[in-house]
């Protein structure tokens, strides 16, 4: 007993501040948003695109990147001659609508989509959101920095947030993964045991594009091909801040930054 | 035993032969090969399908990791017709190997107690080893499932979506009051295709895939990866990119380990450690991110070395964090030892004797805790391991306690062997440029992993590009061993046997 207690002091108390104080620091070598800067494009190169390995650089419209596919790998900006595109600290990538994934070329890197439920949903669920999590052929990193943020240090529960055993309980789903074939039926079933209205929130590149495994004949090539998706929180996987912002901004604890 | 076995090809860790070195032998002789090599302490790391070139035919090979003697030996076996004995009632820890061959090209192993799917998924060659119509769909854990008859034996059925944030499986328990005769663990949710999908590789998608193998295993697999493709391309990487490689595997294995202590403890209800621990983990997870922005180490191992090199300011920042997180977590664990109730139900549950974890091949701190002196950093090692040892930690109980004490020696041994290469870290380009993979090779690598022996085995063909690339994640060898830890547990006791494995599904699934 005085053991555990003499730990608990050593331990300190770890709760971050944020969102009431800063968000907790990124590592320097963070990759949030990119930037592509097509001004410094030559004429008629596509060295980004054949090195990205999932296609999230569309050849029609250079300089967009599809941030449901991407994996924030890198590899686009190492193949660049010309370092027109560098990825930002900017971790609030959540967006409510699959379009405002893709990062245009004219958008800036400070750019913040909206994540934020209509009021009468926000109104219907108050100050709680409780979540089913169905975890569906990804790679359970997605999973593991979901899991994060019901330790101490991020203390999800503060915002009403809590994942729960039943779908009878929950207002929703958060969905990660591709939705492997052998899945399907039970995100289908998992989804239409929440009652109405209900909101499925997708998790990584996976569950929005199908990330590393789109394409693959064993995956349906994200939640949305199974269930209406209502956040996109993309990443691969997506850093705990990038998703708790998503979930945050979802419920109106945080505001959408006004969109330039 | 003669020394040389003169009917296998001798392999090494990460080193590739040129195919037709590989000996394709008689069927008897294949499976005379195997016993035999198991009779001497062998391991079977890897048993699997490919096409042959022999018209009609599939083509077995078989990967025996000699760890008494840091030796790998290989060899193949034509499989005409629709079927082939099974080595399973004499050689256990094949039993799963076989029914990955015969989901995936239709092969029945004859005479295998227990020939179920894998992972629930149609086999490569169009032949099915049970005959399913053509036109339904498979489904997972669908079909016969061992039973207990008996008035009051019950069965639990449970998943595959789990109550809390976990990957998806379906457990079957029969039991008798609280007592559980016999698991059963049915896989396959996670299956994505990725085996296939690596074929005709390297590509620009072959290292994520890899990456994402099992995410909480990123640096183990992208280790074993680029080993395999270095091995291919004669490529030699510098110390300096091994000894980061193997800071990093370190750095994983810490926080998973933590998190997995943690875990235990909330399993039982112990919270302080369960909440020390979880944050821990993260602490050292972002270890990982401040060497390359990723937590899970994404882009951090590369084929030809690493992606990221490192300067005295960030080492001296590591250093730092690594005491740090090492004081904070000695503080939480050391509490699991010293709460009376905590070791109550750590003790004496799920126990898997040494010569079970022998037979059914266990591998990893499974296997460590069971009294099995295997761990590929000192039985078979590569890279820095050649030249800074780490002590293989045991137990000898093999009981839930064992697996966790096991995790707390390597704990404190991982730190030792960061700190160790942060005070001298060698010279050399983080990376080395790949040059093409040699045509028609075969090459293996080994790591070990947090979870055990990751094994990767390539097949070039004519143009150096994968005919065939094998994935044996540590779990694949591992859930057997869980299963069995169960019999006669109270199912109340599931959590904490399941958790002081930790298995991964999606590693398992692929
Ligand atoms: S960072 Fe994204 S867009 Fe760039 S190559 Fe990687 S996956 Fe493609
Ligand atoms: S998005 Fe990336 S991290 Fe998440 S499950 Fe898929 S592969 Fe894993």
């Amino acid at each position: 007993m005085f053991k555990a207690i003499a730990a608990r002091i050593q331990q300190k108390h770890r709760t971050m501040k944020y969102p009431d104080g800063a968000p907790p620091p990124l590592p320097d070598r963070f990759r949030g948003r990119p930037v592509i800067d097509t001004a410094k494009c030559p004429a008629g190169c596509d060295a980004c695109e054949a090195a990205c390995p999932t296609g999230a650089l569309d050849a029609q419209d250079r300089g967009a990147i599809d941030l449901g596919k991407c994996l924030f790998c890198t590899a686009c900006a190492d193949a660049c001659p010309r370092q027109a595109i560098t990825h930002s600290h900017n971790y609030q990538l959540a967006a409510r609508s699959r379009s405002d994934l893709t990062v245009a070329r004219e958008r800036p890197a400070v750019e913040v989509a909206g994540a934020a439920l209509d009021a009468r949903l926000k109104k219907l669920l108050g100050r709680s959101l409780k979540l089913r999590q169905v975890s569906a052929g990804g790679c359970n990193a997605c999973e593991a920095d979901t899991n994060v943020l019901g330790t101490v240090g991020w203390d999800l529960g503060r915002f009403g947030i809590q994942f729960v055993a039943s779908p009878r309980h929950a207002d929703g789903l958060l969905v990660t993964g591709p939705v492997s074939r052998n899945m399907e039926l039970a995100l289908r079933k998992t989804y239409d045991a929440v009652s109405d209205p209900r909101i499925v929130i997708a998790v990584g590149a996976c569950a929005i594009s199908g990330g590393p495994y789109a394409g693959h004949a064993e995956v349906a090539g994200g939640a949305a091909a199974i269930v209406p998706v209502d956040l996109f929180i993309p990443g691969c996987p997506p850093h705990p801040l990038t998703i708790l912002d998503g979930l945050l901004r979802l419920i109106g604890r945080i505001e959408d930054p006004p969109s330039g | 035993m003669s020394d040389a076995r003169p009917q296998l090809a001798r392999l090494a860790n990460g080193k590739a032969v040129a195919y037709d070195t590989l000996p394709v032998l008689a069927a008897e002789d294949f499976r005379d090969a195997i016993l035999g090599g198991v009779a001497a302490h062998q391991r079977v790391s890897a048993l699997f399908g490919t096409a042959s070139p022999v018209p009609g035919a599939v083509r077995l090979h078989v990967v025996l990791a000699d760890d008494e003697r840091n030796r790998l030996f290989a060899a193949a076996t034509d499989v005409t017709g629709s079927e082939f004995a099974s080595l399973t009632p004499a050689c256990p820890q094949v039993h799963l190997f076989e029914r990955e061959i015969a989901e995936q090209f239709g092969l029945r192993p004859v005479g295998h107690p227990w020939l179920k799917p894998v992972r629930y998924c149609r086999a490569w060659t169009g032949r099915d080893a049970w005959n399913r119509p053509a036109d339904q769909p498979i489904l997972p854990a669908v079909g016969d499932f061992y039973r207990v008859e008996g008035e009051q034996v019950h069965e639990v059925a449970v998943g595959p979506v789990h109550a809390g944030v976990i990957e998806p499986g379906h457990f079957r328990f029969q039991c008798h009051g609280e007592q559980v005769f016999h698991l059963e663990i049915a896989l396959g949710y996670q299956h994505r295709g990725v085996e296939q999908a690596l074929i005709g590789g390297p590509g620009a998608r072959t290292l994520h895939v890899t990456e994402t193998l099992a995410g909480d295993a990123t640096v183990a697999h992208a280790t074993t990866y680029s080993q395999v493709t270095e091995a291919l391309a004669g490529c030699r990487t510098s110390p300096r990119a091994q000894a980061l490689r193997a800071v990093a595997l370190e750095l994983e294995r810490l926080a998973n380990h933590i998190g997995d202590l943690g875990a235990l403890a909330g399993d039982v209800g112990f919270l302080p450690t369960a909440s020390f621990c979880g944050r821990i983990r993260g602490d050292f997870l972002n270890m990982t991110a401040l060497l390359c922005g990723s937590r899970f180490g994404r882009g951090l191992v590369r084929p030809g070395g690493v992606g990221f090199d490192v300067d005295a300011g960030r080492l001296a920042e590591l250093g730092r964090r690594l005491d740090a997180g090492l004081k904070d977590a000695t503080v939480a664990i050391q509490l699991l030892w010293s709460t009376q109730s905590v070791m109550a139900r750590f003790e004496e549950v799920g126990h898997l004797p040494r010569q079970v974890a022998a037979d059914l091949g266990i591998v990893g701190p499974a296997a460590r805790a069971s009294g099995l002196e295997r761990d590929i950093r000192h039985d078979q090692p590569s890279g820095m391991y050649c030249f800074s040892h780490a002590p293989v930690s045991t137990c000898e109980a093999g009981d839930v306690f064992s697996r966790a004490y096991v995790r707390w020696m390597e704990i404190q041994y991982a730190v030792a062997f960061i700190r160790n290469q942060l005070r001298s870290l060698p010279t050399g380009a983080p990376q080395a440029p790949i040059p093409a993979l040699a045509p028609n090779h075969f090459a293996v690598a080994l790591n070990e992993g947090w979870r055990g022996e990751v094994c990767h085995v390539a097949i070039t063909d004519a143009q150096g590009r994968f005919s065939r690339y094998k994935v044996v994640d540590p779990s694949f060898h591992n859930w057997p061993g869980l299963a069995y830890a169960l019999r006669n547990q109270e199912i109340s006791d599931f959590p904490i046997c399941n958790k002081s494995f930790n298995l991964s599904y999606c590693g398992h699934d692929l």
